[in-house]
């Protein structure tokens, strides 16, 4: 299966046509189809908050907006989320990819990843985790739970479901 | 002028168009001054009104006016490039330049030192960059609206405030009536 396609499938499926993107390496394979659909306005954005809010201008524009981006951007986004996302209560799915799990390569980004389930948790923000490859089978779920609960709601993909690094 | 004394000037060309007006004291003024469905006010989250009038401007087909502040705009000075290389031609960005933080007690700004915001958003790839003095402000944004080009204007007014209540407004209400206006 490829996973990069069964992700955007099911974005596209549940109408999701404007996606902001800050790069990662474990995500470049989804951006990589998000940026080769015509069903998706591609905008990648310099840093996570500002991409958040023209994810917020999106909805309010009458499109179905998600955020892609790493983990280590909850730390720049507290703010926006519950200022703008959650203030407002707007739906947002964060597609995020969970670095400084198991297999990961570079140990400071571990230190992110310690937080990063607290910070989420401390802002109410359902979270799921995938892990194994068949996880994927919930985003479809995820993606119309996120749009009747009019909530940011985050993804995290670990270096486990993407089936690490490589040679290490 | 001062940035009320703009706002109140070229709200009747506001008035028809979506606004989302930038944090702080340039909603609280606005909201004041001439309250619109039309109007997203932002109640936190400084820098972003650039970018959520971008992304709304990219989906849907009116035009809208995204009204910021120097010191808003040096907080999210990533969003220039956003928007030089995404053109929405439905899209003006109206930085009222006063060189301070207006609703912190005026606390000078570097675009009122050495910086120059249009010539950051020249140099970020913004086509039609138009810099004006406050008292021009409505003819300039007049003209923006009337070519349909993507149009970054900084007006160059003087800092100062005037004394007004906060907006109670719940945000959902404000995002609510926003949305209908968008859609009607």
């Amino acid at each position: 299966m490829d996973i990069s396609k069964k992700i955007v499938d099911d974005l596209v499926a549940n109408d999701v046509s404007f996606i902001t993107t800050v790069p990662c390496k474990q995500l470049a394979g989804v951006i990589e189809e998000v940026e080769a659909r015509p069903e998706i306005f591609h905008i990648p954005s310099n840093k996570e908050d500002e991409g958040m809010g023209l994810c917020a201008g999106a909805f309010m524009g009458g499109k179905r907006p998600a955020i892609i981006m790493q983990n280590t951007a909850i730390g720049v986004t507290i703010n926006t989320l519950a200022t703008l996302t959650q203030y407002y209560r707007m739906p947002l799915p964060m597609l995020i990819s969970y670095r400084g799990e198991l297999r990961e390569p570079v140990a400071c980004q571990v230190e992110m990843a310690v937080h990063t389930k607290a910070l989420l948790n401390q802002l109410n923000i359902p979270t799921y985790h995938f892990h194994k490859e068949s996880d994927v089978d919930e985003l479809d779920a995820i993606l119309k739970y996120t749009f009747m609960c009019n909530k940011p709601v985050a993804i995290l993909t670990d270096a486990s479901f993407w089936g690490g690094y490589g040679d290490q | 002028m001062i940035r009320s004394e703009i706002l109140r000037e070229i709200a009747p060309i506001l008035r028809d168009q979506l606004v989302v007006c930038n944090i702080g004291l340039p909603s609280q003024e606005l909201h004041m001054i001439d309250d619109q469905p039309s109007n997203f006010y932002m109640l936190g989250t400084m820098g972003l009104s650039s970018s959520i009038g971008l992304g709304l401007a990219l989906s849907q087909p009116k035009t809208v006016i995204s009204i910021d502040g120097d010191g808003s705009v040096l907080t999210n000075l990533g969003t220039l490039p956003t928007i030089a290389n995404n053109v929405a031609d439905n899209y003006i960005l109206l930085i009222i330049d006063n060189g301070s933080y207006g609703s912190t007690g005026d606390q000078p700004t570097y675009a009122g030192k050495k910086t120059k915001l249009e010539a950051v958003a020249t140099a970020c790839g913004c086509e039609n960059v138009v810099t004006c003095q406050d008292v021009d402000t409505g003819r300039v944004l007049q003209a923006a609206i009337d070519s349909k080009q993507m149009t970054v204007i900084v007006s160059k007014c003087d800092s100062g405030n005037i004394k007004l209540p906060v907006i109670t407004m719940d945000p959902v209400v404000i995002r609510d009536r926003f949305m209908n206006a968008v859609a009607s």
